[in-house]
């Protein structure tokens, strides 16, 4: 039985993403534990292989056709290697690689997926996974049947420490497979960062779903300009066009860490959560008492938004 | 130009869910199922497309609890026929299962561009569009946040992580995980909802397939332990804002 466990590096400006370290980590457990090799994969850009010092093999492909961008490219080239190498498991995070590649290969290499993984352990041969499901409410274990798996994990399930030590892994440098070519890559534009820039503040005033409408936003506003701090936002308020995108907190938005984290009316989803949950202090309000955010708060109210903000709002400006 | 937009009805997050005897499910019984927001903006983003260029918009679902409303209100907003796909047990449908039904009946129908959401809060193995797409055999593309059709292409922008975009064109046919469209999904007045509901018109077609299929055997579900807990302030809003200005003035973040 395959025993091997590869991982599907991240980068972002270059630079790999703590997931990359943290499934790195969680691969070397899961391999040695079956008497395998923890592989990871580059794909394109090769460079960097001396931050992967955890690895027993580091599997390159490099080839233009995987320089930018392209889940069909991509995809080709990692099922051709994952046929040739047969690893007991591919990780992968829940980003925009798992989210837009986990489920064609789940179908093209005929192995069984799951998604939203935070817990992930062997029990004898068998792939246990936890996955954090309905936002955060239920999580469900599960046992990925076959003799091959694939998991997205979710960032910071697991220690990237692990991931990070030294040494000095094989390289293997294997070819692209061609793709059908339907997929033409265009350009790539990064964020516009002349407007506010919510990850140097040092507080954050932070709304949500909760606000129920764009004009209740001028509320949180003027709290927020009464503490001197950028207005933040989750992704409902920013996919409703209610604020520009880079004031969104979370997986597709920013990653903050603000000496402190006022949020009003999130519920606090995983990808959120994911975002802003390093913050040294958090005080949240939200009517639900039940709600997620109050898990990684260190201080919670329960007292309605409305009522809240202008009590503060006042009391700041006197 | 022929649009699918393939939604799906899900259990209600703002409510309580619980878990059912099995212990390897939610308890359906009592919860309320809403319509996925993310297959919304995906209907959103096609009805932008049809605006746009103009296109044939066809919403299919499978038969979920309370479907009827979810499709009726897409013909409200502009779609020009929804599907209804029954023959599927009631339950926890995997999402390579939903894929199957889908393809299924995708295979009797001419269709150029199929747009879903790009997730759902219970798709344990996986994203709708890349399993679909990958049993298709066409390309795709998910975390999109924009599609825009030109001839027999449609150009997209997916979203990296971080704020960064990346532009693709992709060979139609084609199927799309939308993530948001490019404006908020528009508000269906209730008496356009009723009209469609009044002219009937759901078509519904057959489909098959076994519940749990290509999903990893869930063999337990349930809340997670509280690894920790926010202590909680209470007292009137005033009470609550003097403490909450003390915590900040604390850090150093409030001038005393």
């Amino acid at each position: 039985m395959a025993s091997d466990v590869l991982v599907v590096a991240e980068r972002s400006g270059g630079q790999f993403g703590d997931i990359t370290f943290e499934l790195l980590g969680k691969a070397k457990e899961i391999a040695s534990a079956l008497g395998g090799k923890a592989g990871v994969v580059l794909l394109g850009d090769t460079s960097g292989v001396d931050a992967l010092g955890a690895a027993d093999v580091v599997y390159t492909i490099d080839d233009p056709s995987l320089s930018n961008y392209n889940p069909e490219a991509t995809e080709a080239s990692l099922i051709g290697l994952l046929r040739q190498v047969e690893p007991r498991l591919l990780l992968m995070g829940t980003s925009t690689y798992g989210l837009d590649w986990g489920g064609a290969l789940s179908v093209a290499w005929d192995a069984q997926l799951a998604s939203y993984v935070v817990g992930l352990s062997l029990e004898g041969s068998d792939i246990i996974a936890t996955s954090q499901l309905y936002g955060g409410k239920l999580f469900a274990e599960a046992v990925l049947d076959g003799e091959r798996g694939i998991v997205t994990a979710i960032g910071g399930s697991f220690p990237a420490e692990a991931g990070r030590t030294g040494g000095s892994p094989e390289i293997v440098a294997t070819s692209a497979t061609a793709s059908a070519g339907k997929v033409t890559f265009g350009a790539i534009k990064e964020p516009d960062k002349s407007g506010v820039d919510i990850t140097s503040a040092d507080l954050l005033v932070s709304v949500g779903r909760g606000i129920g409408s764009q004009d209740n936003l001028e509320l949180v506003q003027e709290l927020a300009d009464a503490l001197g701090s950028p207005l933040s936002a989750s992704r409902p308020i920013i996919d409703q066009g209610w604020l520009p995108k880079p004031q969104q907190v979370g997986k597709s938005g920013q990653k903050v860490k603000p000496k402190a984290y006022l949020s009003f009316g999130i519920s606090g989803a995983p990808e959120h959560l994911e975002g802003m949950r390093n913050a040294d202090l958090i005080i949240s309000c939200n009517t639900d008492e039940n709600a997620p955010i109050f898990d990684v708060a260190h201080y919670g109210t329960t007292v309605d938004l409305f009522d809240l903000v202008p009590e503060l709002a006042e009391k700041l400006g006197q | 130009m022929r649009i699918v937009v393939a939604m799906r009805q899900l259990a209600d997050l703002v409510e309580e869910l619980e878990v059912d005897d099995s212990g390897t499910d939610i308890d359906r019984e009592f919860v309320k199922f809403v319509s996925n927001e993310w297959d919304e903006a995906a209907l959103e983003e096609a009805l932008l497309i049809k605006e746009q260029s103009g296109a044939e918009i066809v919403a299919v679902a499978l038969d979920e609890p309370d479907v009827d409303q979810t499709l009726y209100t897409a013909i409200a907003k502009g779609a020009d026929k929804a599907v209804k796909l029954t023959g599927l047990e009631e339950g926890w449908v995997s999402t390579h299962s939903r894929a199957k039904a889908i393809a299924s009946w995708l295979g009797d129908q001419q269709w150029d561009l199929l747009l879903t959401g790009v997730q759902a809060a219970d798709d344990l193995d996986g994203q709708l569009a890349g399993i679909l797409a990958a049993q298709l055999q066409v390309p795709h593309a998910a975390v999109v946040v924009s599609a825009q059709t030109e001839g027999s292409s449609v150009k997209v922008s997916q979203e990296l992580g971080g704020g960064t975009i990346v532009e693709e064109t992709i060979a139609l046919p084609a199927v799309l995980g939308i993530q948001t469209a490019r404006q908020a999904p528009r508000y269906a007045p209730i008496t356009r909802i009723r009209q469609a509901m009044q002219s009937g018109g759901l078509e519904e077609a057959s489909v098959a397939g076994d519940l749990a299929e290509g999903r990893p055997t869930v063999r337990r579900l349930y809340p997670p332990e509280k690894t920790g807990h926010a202590e909680m302030l209470t007292g009137s809003a005033s009470d609550v804002a003097d403490k909450i200005i003390e915590l900040l003035r604390a850090k150093g973040l409030v001038k005393s």
